[in-house]
């Protein structure tokens, strides 16, 4: 299996609540305090009870893929603000301090890359950035690794992380769930295949749309997945929720997911579901 | 069951009223003139009015319980209807009504949400809001239709999708995103028409079609806008400002290349008269299916691909 390598263009802080940046770090699931070197070869997952970790698109593409191997696509795709939204502040100047404090466009990277030497396309999305919410930016890029999994005829893979459609964009946010749903249905007529991967959370309208729709459905661990998100649902019902809810492993024991996968061993299955459904 | 008036629309119904009064001495000619005249400042007065709504306003209008539900339209505009039940692996969900029908002599296949009136039919309907087994009946529903080549009209009319630990646990998300998936590439005619409050993926459900329609004072977007106002401004107390924000009457789809067409709304909106708002849009529903009707399958997925492909504002 692939080791986590630490290179300077990897180091990038992703926020308070991403990737951790200090260098011991409390886990979130056993409490241990951990130092960030071991938690760096563990893939950021916790040694002792496994807890995982939420990491940017780099960490994750560098544990997916082949050292070297990434090449981003649409690197300059930005949002407009189409609607000149204002809440408490400007989208626009939200969109300009997110970008600021994560070095990234948007909510996705999208690019080829190679898994155990297999080529692939790949889209891997940011929670850091506006909480990995899908406005068209996000629907744009997702949309255009289609095409060019449809044109090289390699698979998709998109790792999912978002609390779902970017509220700021409205309508047309909405939109962009059956923007990539329509996109995916011609990657599976052309039949490519789409190997969907759920980190925690995925929710709301990626689940609703392109994370729901791999022809393979991989979460990881503990992730929580679900359209309607936890608060909501507790608010509507009045009662407290049952535990492990909407966690990755409730799902697979739903019929919702093929597999729950350590983040260890996730370039290793799918660089096996690759070769198997090539050969 | 009590008429609910909303506050814009009061001066307006007390006018309507007042010149009713009057009709019962009609007999007398000089009271017959003012009452033209009265009508014709009650008619000023609407247009100036509703020419003014704000979205919120509209917003209002898209839930106004005497508005017409999908059965209305159906009672309406089609003939011969057959309701159909049931998407064969789990149950019947009440808040999504589908079948065949005739309009305007030719079969299609109606699915929409449906709200009910008062509170038994509201509980009975869950207010609109579809479980999985909705939009998988919905499914079931368009994939019959396409078997036999026959069309599907969708209204949306929904506050959402149900919230619920059942509705989590049936794959809510799943059973959008398959419907999405499937409506794209489905090789009959779609005609998508928001007729009263389209709340996000739980509207969107039902909703990717060739063409895309919306009632006069409709409302789409992502999220409603208390909850925008919760979610964005920490309080419930800024909706008016988040329908500003959020930009979700039918012309602003139109700007935003949303929608394909307003459907005009009877004078006072739809809940005046549920009869005139159903011939307005089944005149509508003739035109654009027999339009439709003539692209060849392969080409109508392409486009109705292309179509929300093209969907989205970004720069580079
Ligand atoms: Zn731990």
């Amino acid at each position: 299996m692939a080791w986590f390598r630490r290179s300077k263009e990897n180091i990038v802080s992703q926020g308070k609540k991403e990737t951790p940046d200090g260098l011991w770090t409390k886990c979130g699931g056993c409490g241990e305090i951990i130092h960030r070197r071991q938690l760096e070869q563990n893939l950021f997952t916790c040694a002792k009870c496994s807890f995982h970790f939420r990491v940017g698109s780099r960490e994750y593409l560098n544990l997916l893929l082949d050292d070297g191997s990434f090449s981003e696509m649409d690197k300059k795709l930005h949002s407009t603000d189409p609607l000149g939204f204002v809440d408490t502040k400007k989208y626009s100047d939200r969109l300009k301090e997110t970008m600021k404090k994560t070095g990234l466009t948007d909510a996705v990277r999208t690019g080829t890359g190679k898994i155990d030497k297999q080529p692939v396309v790949v889209a891997c999305m940011d929670f850091a950035f506006i909480g990995g919410s899908m406005g068209s930016v996000v629907g744009e890029k997702i949309a255009r690794a289609i095409n060019k999994a449809m044109k090289t005829r390699h698979p998709l893979i998109i790792v999912s992380s978002s609390g779902g459609a970017r509220m700021m964009e409205a309508a047309l946010s909405l939109m962009q769930l059956a923007k990539t749903s329509a996109k995916l249905a011609q990657l599976s007529d052309a039949g490519v295949p789409y190997i969907s991967i759920m980190t925690d959370p995925t929710t709301g309208g990626v689940t609703a749309s392109y994370a729901m729709l791999g022809d393979v459905n991989i979460a990881e661990p503990g992730a929580l997945i679900g359209f309607a998100g936890p608060r909501v649902i507790k608010q509507t019902i009045g009662k407290d929720l049952p535990k492990g809810f909407q966690r990755a492993e409730f799902l697979l024991e739903k019929g919702f997911l093929d597999m729950v996968v350590h983040r260890k061993e996730m370039k290793e299955t799918v660089s096996k579901l690759l070769s198997l459904l090539a050969h | 069951m009590a008429k609910t008036i909303l506050e814009f629309e009061k001066p307006i119904i007390e006018l309507e009223q007042k010149i009713e009064e009057m009709r019962k001495y009609s007999d007398n000619l000089d009271i017959a003139e003012e009452i033209t005249t009265l009508e014709n400042k009650v008619n000023q007065l609407r247009e100036s009015i509703f020419a003014n709504l704000s979205r919120w306003q509209r917003v209002q209008l898209a839930r106004h319980p005497e508005r017409p539900y999908t059965l209305d339209y159906v009672h309406h505009m089609l003939t011969d209807f057959v309701e159909m039940h049931g998407d064969r692996r789990f149950g019947d969900d009440k808040a999504v009504v589908g079948g065949f029908g005739r309009l305007d002599g030719r079969t299609i296949m109606l699915i929409g949400q449906q709200k009910g009136r008062d509170t038994k039919s509201n509980l009975y309907r869950n207010f609109g809001m579809p479980n999985p087994e909705g939009y998988r009946k919905a499914l079931r529903l368009m994939e019959l239709a396409a078997k036999f080549n026959k069309p599907v009209v969708t209204l949306l009319d929904t506050p959402g999708a149900y919230p619920g630990i059942e509705a989590e646990e049936r794959g809510q998300a799943e059973a959008i995103a398959r419907n999405l998936f499937e409506m794209s590439h489905l090789p009959v005619p779609i005609v998508v028409v928001i007729i009263g409050e389209g709340a996000s993926g739980g509207a969107l459900g039902i909703g990717v079609g060739d063409r895309i329609l919306m009632f006069e004072n409709a409302w789409y977007s992502v999220i409603a806008p208390e909850s925008c106002s919760s979610i964005l401004w920490r309080s419930w107390d800024f909706k008016e400002q988040a329908a500003e924000a959020l930009k979700l009457t039918a012309p602003d789809l139109v700007d935003q290349g949303i929608v394909d067409r307003i459907v005009p709304e009877p004078p006072g909106g739809a809940h005046r008269n549920h009869e005139q708002a159903a011939s307005i849009l089944k005149k509508i529903l003739v035109e654009e299916l027999d339009t439709l009707r003539k692209i060849k399958p392969d080409k109508l997925v392409k486009t109705r691909i292309e179509k929300f492909a093209a969907m989205g504002a970004w720069k580079e």
